[in-house]
Parts: C-alpha cells; structure tokens; sequence
C-alpha cells in the first residue's frame, strides 16, 4: 500500500527526465527487434496472403498479386471453415471445463487445511510446470494401443478388455485425449489465481452474509462472484486466447495417432496448407484471418488491463 | 464475539459442503443460521473436512500421475513395460533407459540437442533482459511522446499469435540466412518474451519510489549513479523473475523451434524429443520416457522457484497491488 502510494505520488511530481535522446536511445534495441521479428514477417504475412504463391515461387519464380484470390478461395472452402468451427469448439468447451473445475479446486483450497492445501498446490504445480510437448507425450503414452496403463485400468474396472482400443483414430475421443491434456496444465492458473483473489474477499463481508442468511451459492453469486469479477474476466479472456491458439498438443497428438484432415485446428491447418501443401498464399491468408481473430478477441484484455493500470 | 465467529466458522463449513456436494437447500428469508446442537455440528463439520480431504487426494493423484507415471516407466527395462500388466513400481530398477539417450549415437543424438537448447535459452535471457530493462526505463522514468503509445503496442504485439506467424517467420529468417542457426533462433525468441518481459519489468521499476533516487541526488549522487547505487538492488528480484520466465518460455517452445531448427544437428530439445518419439514409439516407450523426465527436470525446477511471480505478472491487469 505505501509503494503504491508512493509512485502515485512520485508519478504526479516526478521530475521529467532530461529531454532529449536519452528514452529514444534505451528504446532503440527492444523496438529494433521488435520491427524485425514480428513487424517484417507481419508485413510479409499480409504481402502474401495478396500473392499466388506456391512451391515454384519457393524456388525463386516471381509471385504474381491476385488481390482477393486467396481470401475468397479461403472463404469458399467448406474444410476452412469446418477447421475453424472445430477450433471454436474445441476452445469453448475447454475453456468451460478448465474454468469451472479451476473455480471448484480454488474453493475447495480456501476450506483445506494447511497440509492438505500444500498437497493440492504441489501437485498442480507439477502439472503446470510440464512442458507441453513432454505433457503430451506422457499422456500418449499413458493413452497408449497395446501397452497403455488407461487401457488396463479401464479393463480391470469395467470387465472389458480395452486392450487394443486406440483412443487417437476417432475424432471425438481424440479431442478428448487433447482436451483432457489441456485442462490438466490449465487448471492450476485459473485455480492457483481465483484462490489469490478468495482470500482477497474480507472475512467480515462474509461473515455479515452468514449472519443475514446467505446461502452458499448466494455468497458466491453476490458476494464473491462480484469481488473477483475481473480476475474471472481476464483469466477466461486469456483462457479463449491460448486455447484458441492450441498448436503443440494437437500437431503432437497427431504424430502419436490422429487423423490429420479430421482433428486439425488453426494453427495445424495453417501449418499444414503452407509446409505441407506448398499453398503459401492460403496458408497466410488463413494466417492473416486468425491474427485479427485473436487481435479482436485481445482487446477486451488490453481494455481491461489498461483500464485497472495506469500506463 | 468468539462464539459468533466460531458459528461462522462452523456454517461456512456446512454450507461449504452444501455448495460443493449437495444442491442448496433453500433457506430462511431472516435472522441467524439455525441453532443446532453442539454434537450435530461436529459431526458435521468432520464430515465435511473428511469429504474435502478426500477430494484434494483425488485432485492430488490425477494431477501427479502422469508425471510419477513418466518416472516410473523410465525407470523400467523396455520389455518389462510392454507386458500384459503394468508395474506400478519399477521391478527392476535400471538407468538404462537414460544412458541409452544419452549416450547411444545410433539414436537421434541427445547431447547437442541439449547443447543448443541450453545456448538459445540462455544468450535468449540475457539479451531479452537488456533490451526489456532498458526500455522499461524508458517508459518509467521519462515523459516523453509516444510513451503510451509504445506500451499499448507492447501488450498488443504480445497478442500475435505465434501460431500463425511461422510460415512467414520462417521464410524471413531464410532470407537472411538465420536458419539452423542459434542466432536465428535468439532472435526469434527474443522478440517473443519481450513483451511480457517489458511489462513485467516496467511494472517493478515503478515499484520503486523515485523518491529515494532523489534522496541520493541530493546526497550527491549523479542522476545515473542514484539509479545504479539505490533502484538497480531493488529490481534484482523483478529481473529473476522475469529471467526465469524467458528461460521456462525459450526451452519449452515448440512451434517455432519445429520451422527454424529442422536440421538434426541444430534441433533443441523439444524438437528433439518429437523427432525421437516419432522413431520409437512402437519400440521404446521406456526411453521416451528417460528424454521426457530429462527434458523436464529443469524447467521443473526453475517454475518452482517461481510460479507465484509469474501469475502475479501475467495477472498485473487485473489484481491490484
């Protein structure tokens, strides 16, 4: 509280640093790179996406512009949009699943004691720590065909045999696999955040609802719901982004055992028409298509954080 | 006052249980929580913490599996885990499983694979470091125009998806010869933490009052000397934080990393792993397993130290203080 004050404070007299060159200089390496590592290749993303531009222009051959072509070539493809349907799903439902159970272990940590709750956070953090592409191999290995440890437990409970069953070849349950991956390096942020912001809520604000007759889902709703109504905000808008963008599990997943043209999602598809297909002028139109998705759907982040921080 | 919080205490317990196991039960439209006899809460108030207790040993087991699962299968011999029955300990304890990856040059070769994670993630720290604190400085210590204009398109560039940014990335790297090489990759990877690296930063230098660099000023100190002698110590640990996070986001990139380092001889470790896991999967789970725990240790490791930076960081927006 003192600091906060105090560069309130020290914001309103602060001395303004000799003028001049000095913040041009400091600014000079970030903004460069900057420039040249996103600035260029954005710029080359939309040059383009304007271009025909296959494998022979790879080679050399100069890439004739063809305005809209490969936008509306883009547009018109039932597979683009089926692609981008299944990624709006595949998000939304993860972003539900994660939320929700993020919110239940955030609560159910506020009512833990002390060695129960450093249980819970060590093993979320295990979780969250894994890097994603190891995330992903575990659980193709624990989802595995023949020697796969969910296969044998599945057996063992249910009495059939799953021996053999492969989880990957089907669509759905290949999202579920994903889904399951994802929630499970998810969870801990939205848990770990929420519960910060739980023990933000006084105790007395509570207490006075106790007394006046809250239920707990009234407390919830009214009291607490509306405490963390930015925290809920900014963690499921930066949920909506990452798991728009999910590209390691899925490309992973479908190197252990998924079927390509039927589990793609954005990021893959975009991988794919370009690498793959050698179609680099649809492959950065969809490109372009998925910035200004995710450009749109930031501004309600940068709102809001630029909104609670004074720049 | 003590008995009123203890009721509290108790009816928090029970409707705790009520929002979580049961559905609410509705309640009266005024006055106190119900009166009930001593005995009954404590019988209910073990319930509950039993129930809770439960629960956060499930939550503790589904989140530690996959990673106890991941040890343990490396630490068997491969024909032992392609049996009908997996071991849920390791039988017969063996290492080999690490020495094969690492030392076996007939498998895709781990060690430089290694070598060049470790090169990109650390020249990728301390030049995003530089660059990030110089300019934090900027926006934070000086008025100038465009200074808001900057930040606001830090926060916005840090919203590009990667994702779709390869293919393009890629291609200019290419033009100027960057692929396969560290440099390249540096590049790249600095201009990805940057901008969480810049907020980051410029979030704990104006934590630090200007106030006592003035009080150096005018102890004698020159503007320059002040900002070394008294804010520089107070940022160390923004500046580990925010290294750390550069060195966890480096050695786990994936996607980029797959484009620009396609040569086996420049792939890091990620690219590596996938690379081996493609050529083993029908034969060598165990090993796969020994990469993945290798792979894994130290990010493991630096998030511990410190993950409560990091949701602070990327939460700045939205918590206050």
């Amino acid at each position: 509280m003192t600091t906060l004050l105090g560069s309130v404070s020290s914001r309103l007299r602060r001395p303004v640093g000799r003028k001049g060159l000095a913040p041009a200089l400091l600014l000079v390496p970030a903004t460069l790179i900057l420039i040249a590592i996103i600035g260029w290749p954005l710029l080359q993303l939309v040059i383009v996406s304007f271009q025909q531009f296959g494998r022979a222009q790879v080679f050399g051959q100069a890439a004739p512009f063809v305005g809209f072509d490969n936008y509306t070539r883009v547009l018109g493809d039932p597979q683009f949009w089926q692609v981008l349907a299944r990624s709006f799903l595949f998000c939304i439902v993860n972003v539900v699943v994660t939320m929700s159970l993020g919110t239940l272990v955030a609560l159910l940590m506020t009512r833990l004691n002390k060695f129960f709750r450093t249980l819970v956070s060590v093993g979320l953090l295990l979780a969250w720590a894994m890097p994603a592409l190891t995330a992903v191999i575990i659980w193709g290995w624990l989802f595995d065909t023949q020697f796969g440890v969910v296969n044998y437990l599945l057996s063992q409970v249910t009495g059939i045999d799953f021996t053999g069953h492969s989880w990957l070849i089907d669509p759905i349950s290949f999202f579920a696999v994903a889904g399951v991956i994802i929630t499970w390096q998810s969870v801990p942020f939205v848990a770990f955040t929420i519960y910060a912001g739980l023990t933000q809520v006084p105790d007395e604000v509570m207490e006075a609802a106790q007394l006046d007759g809250a239920g707990a889902v009234q407390r919830f709703r009214l009291i607490v719901f509306p405490y963390l109504k930015s925290i809920f905000l900014v963690v499921t808008i930066l949920q909506v982004i990452w798991d728009l963008r999910v590209f390691t599990q899925i490309f992973a997943l479908q190197g252990i055992g998924g079927i390509r043209e039927q589990t793609s999602t954005l990021g893959v598809y975009i991988y794919q028409t370009s690498l793959g297909t050698g179609d680099y002028g649809a492959g950065g139109a969809i490109a372009v298509i998925m910035v200004i998705i995710m450009l749109a759907i930031s501004i309600f982040y940068v709102r809001q954080t630029i909104k609670e921080e004074a720049l | 006052m003590s008995t009123v919080t203890k009721n509290a205490d108790l009816a928090v317990l029970d409707s705790a249980v009520a929002a979580m196991i049961v559905p609410p039960s509705p309640r009266r439209a005024s006055g106190r929580p119900p009166r009930r006899p001593v005995s009954g809460h404590r019988v209910k108030r073990r319930a509950a913490s039993v129930v809770f207790s439960v629960i956060a040993v499930i939550i503790f087991l589904c989140s530690v599996f996959p990673v106890y699962w991941m040890i343990n299968t490396s630490l068997q011999p491969n024909n032992e885990i392609r049996g009908p029955i997996p071991n849920f300990f390791p039988k017969d304890f063996t290492l080999g499983n690490y020495s094969t990856v690492l030392f076996e040059p007939s498998r895709s070769p781990f060690l430089p694979a290694l070598a060049n994670s470790l090169a990109v993630t650390l020249l990728t720290v301390v030049i995003a470091l530089v660059f990030a604190f110089l300019a934090s400085l900027a926006v934070t210590r000086f008025r100038f125009k465009g200074r808001k204009a900057f930040i606001l398109s830090i926060l916005i560039i840090q919203m590009i998806p990667a994702e779709a940014m390869i293919v393009s990335t890629y291609r200019v790297l290419d033009s100027w010869s960057l692929l396969n090489t560290i440099g390249g990759l540096t590049l790249v990877y600095v201009a990805t933490v940057l901008p969480f690296t810049i907020w980051t930063l410029r979030g704990f230098v104006n934590g630090v009052p200007i106030e006592l660099e003035e009080a150096a000023m005018i102890d004698g100190l020159s503007r320059t000397g002040a900002f070394w002698k008294i804010t520089f110590p107070l940022l160390a640990p923004g500046l580990v934080a925010t290294g750390v996070f550069g060195f966890i986001q480096a050695w786990n990139e994936f996607v980029l990393a797959l484009v620009v380092m396609s040569r086996p001889a420049s792939q890091t470790l990620p690219v590596w792993l996938r690379t081996f896991q493609q050529a083993n999967t029908t034969t060598d789970w165990a090993a796969i397993m020994a990469g993945s725990t290798l792979m894994a240790i130290p990010v493991v490791v630096f998030f511990l130290i410190v993950q409560g930076r990091m949701t602070s960081g990327l939460m700045s927006g939205a918590v206050k203080g």
